[in-house]
């Protein structure tokens, strides 16, 4: 399924949402997001950066208006094509939604599980994106016995591992500290170099302004689409950051090509 | 067709600890009622065969034939008609037997009693004769003659059987019926419970079939397992019942021994047990699942 060479991932033209009878929690929301961009979205608890997000991951489907997901109408795509179109999107879910029963390989496996991967690949690719996210002695643990940023890191490496297009992130620097939500955005920014799209709900603008990426705002159930703040200093802690990743002998480069 | 593996804790969710008991016992009523119309089958098709093979001559003594002329020309008759193998004459005695329910004993002894004569008539399996013609021929060659084919007795006793067995065929329709909906409720508790790894399954890009399919494989095994417990527990009271309608009187009661076909009608119903679960419950999830964007 590709796009129609538009270059824009995901497009929204007079989305309207509300929940059942409620007030409108999104309104005429327009915005086209071109293909290999990086926004925060950015906004008061509440605003509906969430309910945004689920709109772009299919989670809901909007009230009015359109809106078209790698150039594609998504409330005309037949339902059957509606899981190749989600595979395209790479989300780190605001609680992480690991399931609990799965080791952190297994959750890690899954999107490629459902794509009908075969277990060898499967087995190679997990493997290699653990240990690329520091976690290859914990493949075999449960998500309830990791920490919560060894959590985080199993639920971004479920995000990325099959190659996502666009890759949504709900608050995923929510519970770490400053170092290590430096560390998962700079991790965000390699997929982003690589050609991923990629959207970051957040409402901690310390970490917004030190990066520079444009800023989706929501206010008042609006959306407003900003400029990049001067960035600060960009330079130094991502360039350690890529040092360390290094470590594991890894480079994204070739994660990317193996996985697609 | 269904997976080794599974991203659900199906296991673990209690559904596996009575889902298959109830399928067990409707598998066991299921199994019950199919053996006794297979019985009832079976005796029926004795009885057909049996009485259906032999006719009854009766002669009446008319007024210008001796006894010995009368019997004479009505085997004479039979002796013509193709299709019958053998005619036997009862005995004066044999006759008064079968009056003793209605005479008493001293029929026997009343050398003045006219009694009928009966001749009993075999049929040869092959050809069936002409039976209206016979009786215009007998007749005419005895004026008053009967023939009795049992057919109307035998008539009303099938239409009696076929009620039953259109009964016992109800009764499997409708545990069939009590089996999916059992897994209907069972898998959308299951569901519930595993809203979560399943929405996360589905935002991940999951198809509604692999869902489903995980259900079904699951609902599959469940169900086998019930219907070979309910086998396993309907085997000895098969066993029990034949014992106990064999000490009974030869003959009242049919002796069931099961063909081959018999088995295999009864060894299918664990294997449609499972079936009926598995396509139930793939049913289920794909519904639910539709229901989500």
């Amino acid at each position: 399924m590709k796009t129609g060479g538009n270059g824009s991932v995901v497009r929204f033209e007079n989305v309207g949402l509300r929940y059942g009878l409620g007030p409108e929690v999104l309104q005429d929301v327009n915005v086209s997001l071109a293909s290999g961009s990086f926004h925060f979205l950015v906004g008061p608890s509440g605003a509906g950066k969430s309910s945004l997000l689920k709109l772009m991951y299919l989670a809901l489907k909007p009230s009015r208006g359109l809106i078209t997901l790698f150039g594609r109408d998504v409330a005309t795509t037949p339902r059957p094509e509606l899981p190749a179109l989600r595979r395209q999107v790479g989300v780190v879910f605001q609680e992480f939604r690991l399931l609990r029963h799965l080791s952190a390989f297994d959750n890690v496996a899954l999107p490629l599980r459902v794509s009908g991967a075969r277990e060898s690949r499967i087995k190679k690719h997990v493997s290699e994106l653990l240990a690329w996210v520091g976690l290859q002695n914990h493949m075999n643990a449960r998500p309830s016995t990791l920490s919560g940023g060894q959590q985080q890191r199993v639920a971004i490496a479920r995000a990325v591992i099959a190659r996502p297009r666009l890759l949504l992130a709900d608050e995923p620097t929510g519970n770490v500290d400053d170092r290590m939500a430096m560390r998962l955005l700079h991790l965000f920014e390699q997929l982003n170099r690589l050609g991923t799209t990629v959207i970051i709900a957040t409402h901690n603008m310390t970490l917004v302004d030190r990066l520079g990426h444009p800023v989706l705002r929501l206010d008042d159930s609006r959306l407003i689409e900003e400029a990049a703040p001067e960035s600060r200093n960009n330079s130094d802690s991502g360039e350690s950051d890529v040092a360390r990743m290094d470590e594991y002998g890894l480079n994204l480069q070739q994660t990317s090509e193996t996985a697609a | 067709m269904f997976n080794t593996r599974s991203d659900l804790p199906l296991e673990r969710d209690g559904q596996g600890r009575y889902l298959p008991w109830l399928i067990a016992f409707m598998v066991y009523l299921a199994i019950l009622a199919l053996a006794g119309v297979m019985a009832l089958n079976k005796v029926t098709a004795r009885w057909d065969k049996g009485v259906g093979q032999t006719l009854t001559v009766q002669v009446a003594l008319g007024e210008n034939q001796t006894e010995a002329e009368a019997l004479d020309a009505a085997l004479g008759v039979l002796d013509e008609t193709p299709g019958i193998a053998q005619t036997h004459r009862l005995e004066r005695e044999q006759v008064a037997k079968l009056l003793e329910p209605w005479l008493g004993r001293f029929a026997e002894d009343m050398e003045d009693l006219p009694l009928p004569l009966m001749i009993d008539v075999q049929l040869a399996s092959k050809i069936k004769p002409d039976l209206d013609r016979l009786k215009q021929r007998l007749d005419a060659a005895v004026p008053g003659a009967l023939v009795d084919d049992h057919r109307l007795w035998l008539d009303r006793l099938i239409d009696l059987m076929q009620a039953v067995e259109l009964l016992a065929g109800t009764v499997l329709i409708l545990i069939g019926l009590a089996c999916g909906g059992t897994v209907v409720f069972t898998t959308r508790t299951g569901l519930a419970i595993h809203r979560e790894a399943i929405e996360v399954l589905h935002l991940i890009g999951a198809q509604d079939s692999y869902i489903a399919r995980q259900f079904a494989g699951r609902a599959l095994a469940l169900g086998l397992k019930g219907g070979l417990l309910g086998l396993g527990l309907a085997l000895p009271t098969l066993t029990l019942i034949g014992y106990l309608a064999n000490t009974q009187e030869q003959g009242l009661l049919p002796t069931f021994t099961p063909g081959l076909y018999h088995w295999a009608a009864i060894l299918a119903l664990p294997v449609a047990a499972g079936l009926i679960a598995m396509m139930t419950a793939r049913f289920t999830v794909t519904g639910t699942l539709g229901r989500m964007p």
